[in-house]
């Protein structure tokens, strides 16, 4: 069964009701296991479960030691383009904003690269918006092979593509991909992408397969929170996430937890996601994924980040700039979201070991040539 | 005093080898390698930055240390020889330990490709130490193909579920020529203990170390068993028996 048959059998509103009615037993039991399964998973998203976050806490740290050691992987975001085709309502590179729109040329890339490069940085997260004509493929291709000098690993934020490309970015030395479904419920996702290639939510759906096919080792999905009620958000994310395990074993699979914060254009989310939630969600994903490793961004407040780092985290930005060059750029661009932690890497490096864990820069060799 | 275990031309004392992932801190290394005297460390390639002097792990690794890279990162043969060759050229030296994994969840090796790899790393000068999922037939090709010893895993790796692979790790070490190296699993000194026990040659141990609240006496501690486990080994233990055995037998009297 593909998952996208799978989601089909889901009402988001029947998972909500589900989850509802889930009491401090089957949290317990929950708790008790070694091997979660979907029902554990709805126990643990519960407001039942909320009485238990501590003890959930203790579990999911010590298997995020044993899985991945005392040790926080670091990466930083490079925007190269804000064009953008796709009318996502709650985002900044919105086509109907009028903002500024930029393309960096090959000489302002290597000059951010070369900056993020000296702060030590060693994977690295290239972004752009949906705008197939502004950076085609030939041209992500070539910044890729450029970025390569820099960093040992680079991954993309780009647009969904199909296998083929995701093969011919792969030989330009690409490793990994961040794909955010941004919303499962598939009414919701319907409403807020109003045009755009975006609109096709099983493309989306199954962009992560279509990397994995195409031989990326690393593979990292969401789903945005704020648009869609939450606690069925981060279930069908999980049962995604496990799904991708499972059918693609040689794909390390990770899961980032972005909520929506101020953007540029104003858009208010429906469905907030309190920290207390946050943490809940992060301690559900690691209890019924322990080898799936965690992503947390600068849209976390640093005191928040902070205290995430002992939760299961596994990967930590780090000095991150969400505008277009900016890095080394005078005139700054709209950034694509606010960031809430504007530390720079010494200091995020500083902070992690004070926390008694070892920040990790590199953790690839360039093997595919 | 029994000679040392002898790898690729070079004789260890301390049977216990360790490994430098998932340390809180990086200084750590070089004290949990003095505290427990492992004379070998395997270090992932995919971690090596040599680029960067604070952030290159190889500082922290004395030099009568031998380094045992990995090939971390590898899912075929190919891959795992482009490792071993980095390695070499950034000079790691000569040792190298195949890992190829192309299972992100149980970190199972692939033995077809690591039978592959170690043909052609082999003949290349490396000495080369394959790890494995225990299995007979495939360890005699290893040797064959020239592996300096074999790494059969006692669980998954991480795991800390000590020798679960138990009675296929004891054919090996029963029948191979080249040392046994128990490798992945280890969670606890006993569980180290017990392959030496076994007659394994020697234990590689990391996460149980790395992870430990105090990995440099958690190391000493592993050092100690794999001792302890090696000199009841040579010392012949006696047979295990579910009826009593009276330790002064009744017919002793008997001439």
């Amino acid at each position: 069964m593909t998952f996208f048959e799978t989601i089909k059998k889901f009402d988001p509103e029947d998972i909500e009701k589900s989850i509802g009615k889930m009491s401090f037993v089957e949290v317990k039991r929950a708790l008790a296991k070694n091997k979660l399964n979907e029902l554990d998973l709805m126990a643990l998203l519960s407001t039942a479960a909320q009485d238990h976050l501590e003890e959930m806490a203790q579990k999911a740290r010590s298997l995020t030691v044993q899985y991945f050691g005392r040790t926080v992987s670091l990466y930083a975001p490079l925007y190269i383009s804000n064009h953008c085709i796709n009318e996502c309502i709650y985002c900044g590179f919105n086509r109907s904003h009028t903002i500024t729109r930029k393309l960096l040329t090959h000489e302002e890339i290597e000059r951010e690269a070369r900056f993020l490069n000296a702060q030590g940085i060693r994977h690295i997260l290239l972004l752009t918006g949906e705008a197939h004509k502004i950076t085609p493929l030939e041209m992500l291709s070539d910044v890729i092979k450029l970025l390569r000098k820099y960093f040992p690993s680079v991954s993309i934020e780009v647009y969904p593509m199909d296998t083929e490309d995701y093969r011919i970015l792969k030989k330009a030395g690409v490793d990994g991909i961040t794909v955010y479904q941004e919303v499962y419920d598939t009414s919701i996702y319907d409403k807020v992408h109003p045009a755009g290639r975006k609109k096709n939510y099983k493309y989306r759906l199954e962009t992560p397969e279509r990397a994995a096919k195409a031989g990326l080792r690393y593979i990292n999905i969401g789903t945005l929170f704020g648009l869609a009620p939450v606690r069925s958000e981060a279930f069908l994310c999980a049962l995604h996430a496990k799904y991708l395990e499972n059918r693609y074993l040689d794909t390390e699979i990770s899961l980032s937890i972005p909520r929506i914060r101020n953007i540029p254009g104003g858009y208010s989310p429906d469905f907030l996601l309190s920290d207390r939630l946050f943490v809940q969600i992060l301690l559900a994903y690691r209890l019924f994924l322990p080898r799936s490793g965690i992503t947390v961004s600068t849209r976390e407040t640093s005191d928040f980040r902070d205290n995430l780092l002992n939760l299961g985290v596994t990967r930590f930005s780090a000095g991150s700039h969400t505008e277009v060059g900016g890095y080394t750029e005078d005139e700054q661009s709209v950034p694509q979201f606010e960031i809430s932690d504007s530390r720079s890497v010494e200091e995020i490096v500083r902070v992690i070991r004070e926390k008694g864990l070892q920040p990790i820069f590199k953790d690839w060799e360039d093997i595919s040539q | 005093m029994e000679s040392g275990l002898i790898l690729g031309g070079k004789s260890f004392t301390n049977r216990l080898f360790t490994g430098t992932g998932k340390f809180r801190s990086k200084k750590l290394i070089s004290k949990m390698l003095e505290a427990s005297g492992s004379e070998m460390i395997t270090i992932a390639l995919r971690r090596v930055d040599l680029t960067s002097k604070e952030e290159n792990i190889l500082e922290y690794i004395p030099d009568n240390v031998t380094l045992l890279p990995n090939t971390s990162g590898a899912r075929t043969a190919g891959e795992a020889v482009r490792i071993a060759n980095i390695a070499r050229e950034a000079g790691c030296g000569n040792f190298i330990k195949i890992e190829i994994i192309t299972d992100m969840k149980y970190l199972m090796p692939d033995n077809e490709e690591t039978l592959n790899a170690t043909r052609l790393l082999a003949e290349d000068g490396f000495i080369v130490l394959p790890y494995i999922n225990p299995d007979l037939p495939l360890a005699k090709k290893l040797e064959e193909a020239g592996a300096a010893a074999i790494m059969p895993l006692g669980s998954a790796i991480g795991s800390n579920r000590g020798i679960r692979t138990r009675e296929l790790i004891e054919i090996l070490i029963d029948c191979c020529s080249v040392p046994i190296i128990v490798d992945a699993g280890i969670g606890k000194p006993s569980h180290a203990a017990a392959a030496m026990e076994m007659g394994a040659d020697a234990v590689l141990v990391n996460t149980a170390i790395s992870a430990a609240h105090d990995p440099v006496r958690m190391g000493e501690a592993f050092s100690y068993a794999v001792k302890a486990g090696r000199m009841a080994f040579l010392a012949k233990l006696t047979e295990e028996s579910k009826e009593a055995n009276a330790s002064s037998p009744l017919t002793g009297f008997l001439r």
